[in-house]
């Protein structure tokens, strides 16, 4: 998974929450993680740990403090992988 | 929506979810007769959800230090450690727990939260990494956040998944502190301290072990896990509270690394705070040296322990992985647990309630804590009440 494309990511990302919610909702990169998908905390830390081994990056949890949305994540997954 | 408004939608969604639930969280203790009896209401109860795991807090020989120590010192210190709040002692508090853990040096704080919270962040800060339990509590989230480091969550007590963090760490893995607990305080579990210092070995990493349920509970002189596991010169710092066992308030840290005296310095929560109590400080004193001489009453808890661990699970509940002072019974719903909760208030047992998503795995649990000082009826009691509400709670 070496060149994985920011889109890609996205798509992974909104398969994966689909398995996080029990919000029965279309999860586009607009769909905010809280207010739409009703992600609480706990959750959204055991999401963290799982994105982190699919794609093998440590994602500090500060730094999920601007995450609001499915994109939001992305960009910071994608921008992990690409230091990486 | 400002910020009075938000509060607002914060108190309605909680009573909107928790309709039935809601006397179970912050229940007035009208009158505390002894370690295992308390007056709420008008009902005498059984309190089987307190921290006071050796039954030490009506000891006779606590109070008389706390009340000596008020007549002759006064109430309050009224100030920091840093200022005129550095009493004898407090010194000879932490001369004596540093013995007791056979470590260079101790810093004693005002709470068991300030200590983890002023640990973390004088020994981590921006550029370091904090690899925490993903059951961590929340002193440990907070002093995280405070510090300004990275942090990164393991999967409870899994020791595979901490090398997979840590390898991906790289070279920054030399400054990462590992944070783990000795006793886990929602399901009681005890964390694989031989194998996470192993790990922590190989990866140059340093370690920190939050003793705060685990002191006066485990190892022969009671130090906690470390001592139980045998490895007091491999743990860099170890944490500890003195609000549980110890029957007070406050916390402490000690090590062999000399580093530490220099968080005094530079750990806003020891320094911006008042310091324990004349009374607090002499009580803790008192019931260190109980805790240590304590084998007979660490026996007797653990007596019970196994009784009631062994009884519920008879039974048929689910509870948490290993016997201990915590007996966690994990249930599927919020509304399981508080019909046993009900039930077991109805009976004049007094538990603790754990919603999500403050328990673990999306469960429901009702945290019973076990001390020295029940008796084999008063448990016998407890088991029998869980058994008949069994059929109600699994309907």
């Amino acid at each position: 998974m070496s060149k994985i494309t920011q889109t890609q990511i996205t798509g992974l990302l909104c398969q994966r929450l689909a398995c996080f919610t029990d919000v029965e909702a279309e999860i586009s990169p607009e769909t905010n993680l809280i207010t739409h998908l009703a992600i609480d905390s706990v959750k959204l830390l055991n999401l963290i740990m799982e994105i982190e081994d699919q794609f093998d990056i440590s994602v500090p949890l500060n730094a999920l403090v601007d995450v609001l949305t499915v994109q939001d994540l992305a960009n910071l997954i994608y921008k992990i992988k690409s230091s990486s | 929506m400002n910020l009075l408004e938000k509060l607002d939608a914060a108190a309605a969604a909680r009573k909107a979810q928790l309709p039935e639930g809601l006397a179970a969280f912050g229940i007035p203790i009208d009158e505390s007769y002894s370690a295992t009896e308390a007056r709420i209401g008008e009902r005498r109860v059984l309190m089987l959800g307190t921290n006071n795991y050796l039954g030490l807090s009506f000891s006779s020989e606590c109070r008389e230090a706390a009340h000596k120590a008020i007549d002759r010192e006064g109430t309050g210190t009224t100030g920091s450690r840093m200022a005129n709040g550095n009493y004898y002692g407090h010194r000879a508090l932490e001369r004596e727990l540093a013995e007791f853990y056979h470590c260079r040096e101790c810093i004693v704080f005002t709470t068991g939260y300030q200590a983890n919270l002023g640990t973390i962040s004088g020994l981590a800060g921006v550029g370091d990494v904090v690899l925490i339990d993903g059951d961590a509590h929340a002193s440990i989230y907070d002093g995280c956040i405070l510090s300004g480091a990275d942090v990164i969550r393991f999967r409870h007590n899994d020791v595979v998944d901490l090398e997979k963090r840590l390898r991906r760490l790289g070279d920054r893995s030399r400054n990462t502190l590992i944070v783990i607990e000795g006793i886990y305080s929602m399901l009681g579990d005890q964390a694989p301290l031989a194998e996470i210092v192993k790990l922590k070995n190989v990866y140059q990493s340093t370690l920190l072990l939050d003793e705060a349920h685990s002191l006066g509970v485990l190892g022969e002189t009671g130090q906690g896990l470390v001592e139980k596991a045998r490895m007091i010169d491999e743990v860099d710092f170890i944490t500890g509270t003195f609000s549980k066992s110890l029957c007070g308030i406050g916390g402490f840290c000690v090590s062999n690394h000399p580093q530490l005296n220099q968080l005094r310095y530079i750990s806003h929560p020891y320094i911006f705070t008042a310091s324990p109590s004349p009374a607090t400080i002499a009580s803790t004193r008192a019931a260190l040296k109980l805790l240590r001489d304590g084998y007979s009453l660490r026996e007797q808890l653990w007596r019970n322990a196994h009784q009631l661990y062994s009884c519920l699970k008879e039974t048929g509940y689910c509870l948490g992985p290993e016997p201990g002072p915590i007996v966690a019974v994990l249930l599927d719903s919020p509304k399981q647990a508080l019909t046993l909760w009900n039930g077991l208030m109805a009976h004049d047992i007094y538990v603790n309630l754990v919603l999500p998503p403050a328990a673990p795995e999306g469960k429901s649990l009702v945290r019973c804590s076990i001390n020295a000082a029940h008796t084999a009826e008063q448990i016998g009691r407890v088991c029998e009440t869980f058994s008949k509400l069994y059929p109600a709670v699994t309907q």
